[in-house]
């Protein structure tokens, strides 16, 4: 982390916290984990709350889909660490390793119905372009996703296209899979609160 | 109003009006990545256009510019979700337009 506090400024309460998971998960805690934690009324509380609602809320999404629109998302912003640790709950979300590498691998010849790949292609080209016209918004349409899916989608866009930044801008340090496998594990049990 | 646009609204508001370190100009600035001095500015750019080329160099350079870690944090929290913003609105006017509402 490029910010010292962010590894370890955070309240004697938090610290214990950190010490709890260290000794039950056997793991170091994920650096996105300490970025919420720090100074949590300025920016993690609000911002969990709204990753939960995109993730967990109601939609006609499955949780796996939008966990997987986050790894594209991730993906398409170069950030390692968020695209491993959302391949890493889809994977978890699916029981299918193949459905989201096939995704990540190749959009376009991956086994998942129109509507998905339509969207996924969309967010990708938001995320890279940092824009998308209304014919995009029509092409969606027409591959048959509803107006709301569509907006519960930009949801999980905003969130990701933020935690993203920040990881790469903090320089989050990318663990080993079982800190990844350990993470998703708890966010299906538990989700983002 | 659903309630993660309620969520959202209430973040954006946390980060730009609420009690922070920086001031509410700065974050501000940093949000809309615009009006700041350098090296703050660059860093606030790269944030928003590709994040992944950030460097320890650029983080240094903020702290050197007389940043505290509490300001550069804030600074890029808003760095980020302005950018998000952005694209959020952007593509929510996109539906907008395609739906002819």
């Amino acid at each position: 982390m490029r910010l010292a506090i962010l590894d370890g400024g955070h309240g004697l309460g938090t610290k214990a916290l950190f010490a709890l998971i260290r000794a039950f998960s056997r793991q170091d805690v994920l650096d996105v984990i300490k970025l919420v934690k720090y100074r949590p009324e300025f920016y993690g509380g609000p911002m969990q709350g709204v990753t939960h609602e995109a993730m967990r809320g109601p939609s006609a999404w499955l949780v796996g889909d939008r966990e997987l629109m986050a790894a594209v998302v991730a993906r398409a912003n170069e950030c390692e660490w968020c695209t491993r640790a959302h391949t890493a709950v889809a994977e978890g979300a699916y029981g299918d390793r193949a459905k989201v590498s096939a995704v990540l691998t190749d959009l376009e010849s991956a086994p998942i119905g129109e509507p998905l790949r339509a969207t996924l292609r969309m967010l990708r080209k938001l995320t890279t372009g940092h824009s998308v016209d209304a014919d995009d918004m029509r092409a969606l349409r027409a591959a048959g996703v509803s107006r709301a899916q569509i907006e519960d989608a930009l949801a999980v866009s905003f969130a990701f296209n933020t935690t993203a930044r920040l990881a790469d801008a903090f320089g989050f340090t990318v663990p080993g899979p079982d800190a990844f496998a350990a993470g998703a594990k708890y966010l299906l049990a538990r989700g983002y609160r | 109003m659903t309630d993660v646009t309620r969520a959202r609204e209430a973040l954006v508001t946390r980060i730009l009006e609420g009690d922070g370190r920086a001031s509410p100009a700065q974050r501000r600035a940093a949000f809309a990545r615009e009006g700041l001095d350098e090296p703050l500015q660059t860093l606030v750019r790269k944030v928003a256009e590709h994040a992944h080329r950030v460097t320890d160099a650029d983080v240094a350079a903020a702290r050197a510019a007389g940043l505290s870690e509490d300001q550069v944090f804030e600074l890029v929290v808003c760095a980020a979700v302005g950018q998000a913003s952005r694209q959020y609105d952007a593509a929510l006017a996109a539906l907008r337009a395609a739906e002819g509402t």
